[in-house]
């Protein structure tokens, strides 16, 4: 089991709000799939280099000129709300 | 057979010689669908009049006697996860019932462009996170081989909706698996490409460096003719590879005289079932009576594969689903005292269990004193799980294995379990964190239900699996099979 103290910092984290219930389940699922992943811990990895990335790219650049980009409209047309050209948000302070 | 049993390159033979028009087509595939879908329920939403009006347009060139590509005026069905311009891309997340995408994926302007027909969006496992499709936030997808049998997933809408014949070929999207898995439960052709292959732009993103788009088909044929229109480099992707690639046709040619072949010893271990093991024995055999020269070899961190898979993708996706904020588009609470509150209850009113739970996971590894032990050990391991094929690819042209460890399971049986219900994943997985081509293929049947044999290639060998798998097509009859689309549907 994963401590409360634990879950509730993730969760935090996450931006999740959850459940009494939900705190619980994924408190022992989590602590179950953390445990089976406990084997990678078995293999030595001192030397190793990470894969972050399968392919040799690096530094992807394109030339820096003016295109098309998507108009105000069709921008904002999926906002829960909006104003003028804003998204409009709840009070943050 | 029916008409839109048939494949694309049968159907595009029939409209060229004038025999059959692709309003016809388009109105079999229609007429199809009104008949199965109550029972399979393989879309989320069908775009019937903008399919007829294409599918037209299609016959207008015709008449003109213009030439047309081989996918003009052929059915294709979209997983929910691809953009689509005007058209509802949800992910089957409640998170995103409403968001219109105001551009397509580039995929999706590929297909266009070749006057491919969109029939419309399939269902999946929320945001691609699953092995059944049971975690849409709308509907649960139905097995045609058997109803009361899930089609396997992320991907089970395309993969069911080709099985069943309500689409000609599909596209789906694979991170872990989940092309290949549910195209060996519902029988037909799935391939992942090489990372780098597909462009992801409008694909929505789940863990962008295993994620790629890839077809759904009836036969290697029609897999090689879809994976023709959708790849290529494409700027709006930079991890999309600016090489030249093949015409993949050139790659259906029946000969795997002297092909080496390797079996990887532990993808045939414990937890696969005997009775899959006996029918991927018979399909080495087949391969084997082709001229191919197959041996066993070793692929030693498989083990730790399913370990490295379960940090990474989550911790890559808790990142990418960081984006559903209920600021720009789809799902937002009512009230809501200040943003943070705001952002908090949109996420977990919107995401269901299995995708809050991934993003537990992943932003659990990424945190603060837990990041070295979890996600760069994964990182770590990942290296050596590639070193591991490099290895094999040293001696063998390919590899094959079982696509999974077992046919179609029922409904309800894992999706309590996420453990067991990772486990069915545990031979395609390995293929994402190494960035390497996979397909599966009908390899024959287990009481009924189709049994996938798997094809794994050194990157960019596209061409290898597709002559291979060709090869074995044509000895074989599996895949002229089709489903009856009986069981009882719960």
């Amino acid at each position: 089991m994963l401590s409360r103290e634990v879950v509730d910092h993730v969760a935090l984290l996450a931006r999740l709000e959850l459940s009494e219930e939900e705190k619980e389940r994924y408190a022992s699922q989590l602590a179950d799939i953390l445990e089976y992943a406990e084997r990678l811990q078995e293999l030595d990895t001192e030397d190793v280099i990470p894969t972050a990335h399968v392919l040799p790219l690096q530094n992807v650049f394109r030339h820096d000129t003016v295109g098309q980009h998507l108009p105000s409209e069709e921008t904002l047309a999926n906002a829960p709300d909006r104003e003028d050209n804003c998204f409009k948000v709840p009070r943050i302070i | 057979m029916e008409i839109c049993e048939l494949t694309a390159h049968k159907l595009h033979n029939l409209l060229t010689s004038k025999e059959i028009r692709a309003e016809e087509v388009c109105l079999a595939v229609f007429k199809r669908i009104n008949q199965v879908e109550d029972k399979v329920k393989a879309y989320l939403s069908l775009v019937r009049e903008e399919a007829l009006e294409k599918a037209r347009a299609v016959d207008r060139k015709i008449d003109r006697g213009e030439a047309i590509s081989p996918l003009a005026g052929i059915p294709v069905a979209l997983k929910d996860n691809l953009c689509t311009k005007g058209l509802k891309t949800t992910c089957a997340s409640k998170i995103l019932y409403n968001f219109v995408p105001p551009y397509n994926a580039t995929v999706v302007d590929k297909l266009r462009q070749e006057d491919a027909v969109i029939t419309g969006k399939t269902n999946m496992d929320e945001f691609a996170m699953g092995s059944s499709t049971e975690n849409s936030a709308f509907q649960k997808t139905c097995n045609p081989w058997s109803l009361d049998c899930v089609p396997g997933g992320s991907s089970g809408g395309s993969a069911a909706a080709v099985a069943a014949g309500e689409a000609i070929c599909a596209l789906g999207s694979d991170t872990g698996g989940s092309i290949r898995q549910p195209a060996a439960f519902c029988g037909v052709v799935g391939m992942k490409p090489t990372y780098g292959t597909v462009s992801r732009y409008g694909l929505v993103a789940f863990a962008s460096s295993l994620d790629q788009i890839g077809p759904f088909a009836r036969d290697v044929t029609d897999c090689a003719l879809m994976l023709n229109a959708i790849s290529g480099h494409d700027s709006m992707d930079s991890t999309s590879v600016p090489t030249e690639l093949p015409d993949y046709r050139n790659a259906l040619v029946e000969d795997i005289d002297g092909f080496r072949i390797g079996v990887p010893a532990e993808y045939f271990a414990a937890g696969l079932d005997d009775r899959v093991r006996r029918v991927i024995e018979e399909a080495i055999t087949v391969l084997e009576q082709r001229g191919a020269r197959v041996e066993e070899t070793t692929l030693p961190h498989t083990e730790y594969a399913l370990s490295t898979y379960y940090i990474i993708a989550p911790a890559e996706a808790s990142s990418n689903l960081a984006r559903y904020d209920g600021v720009r588009y789809g799902y937002r609470v009512e009230e809501a005292e200040d943003v943070v509150d705001m952002f908090s209850r949109t996420r977990s009113r919107g995401f269901g269990a299995e995708v809050k739970r991934r993003v537990m996971l992943g932003t659990y590894a990424l945190s603060a004193g837990y990041y070295d032990a979890y996600y760069l050990k994964a990182l770590k391991v990942r290296t050596l799980i590639r070193r591991d094929f490099e290895r094999a690819f040293e001696k063998f042209d390919f590899l094959i294995s079982p696509t999974t460890p077992s046919t179609a399971f029922r409904f309800g049986e894992k999706v309590d379990d996420p453990l067991t219900m990772y486990l069915s994943d545990v031979f395609t997985l390995a293929v994402n964190l190494a960035g390497l081509p996979g397909v599966s293929i009908p390899a024959g049947f287990v009481d009924g239900m189709p049994v996938g044999l798997q094809l794994i290639g050194k990157p960019f060998s596209e061409s290898t699996l597709l002559r291979a798998a060709y090869t074995f097509e044509q000895s074989t009859a599996h895949h002229l099979k089709r489903p009856p689309l009986t069981g009882e549907v719960k």
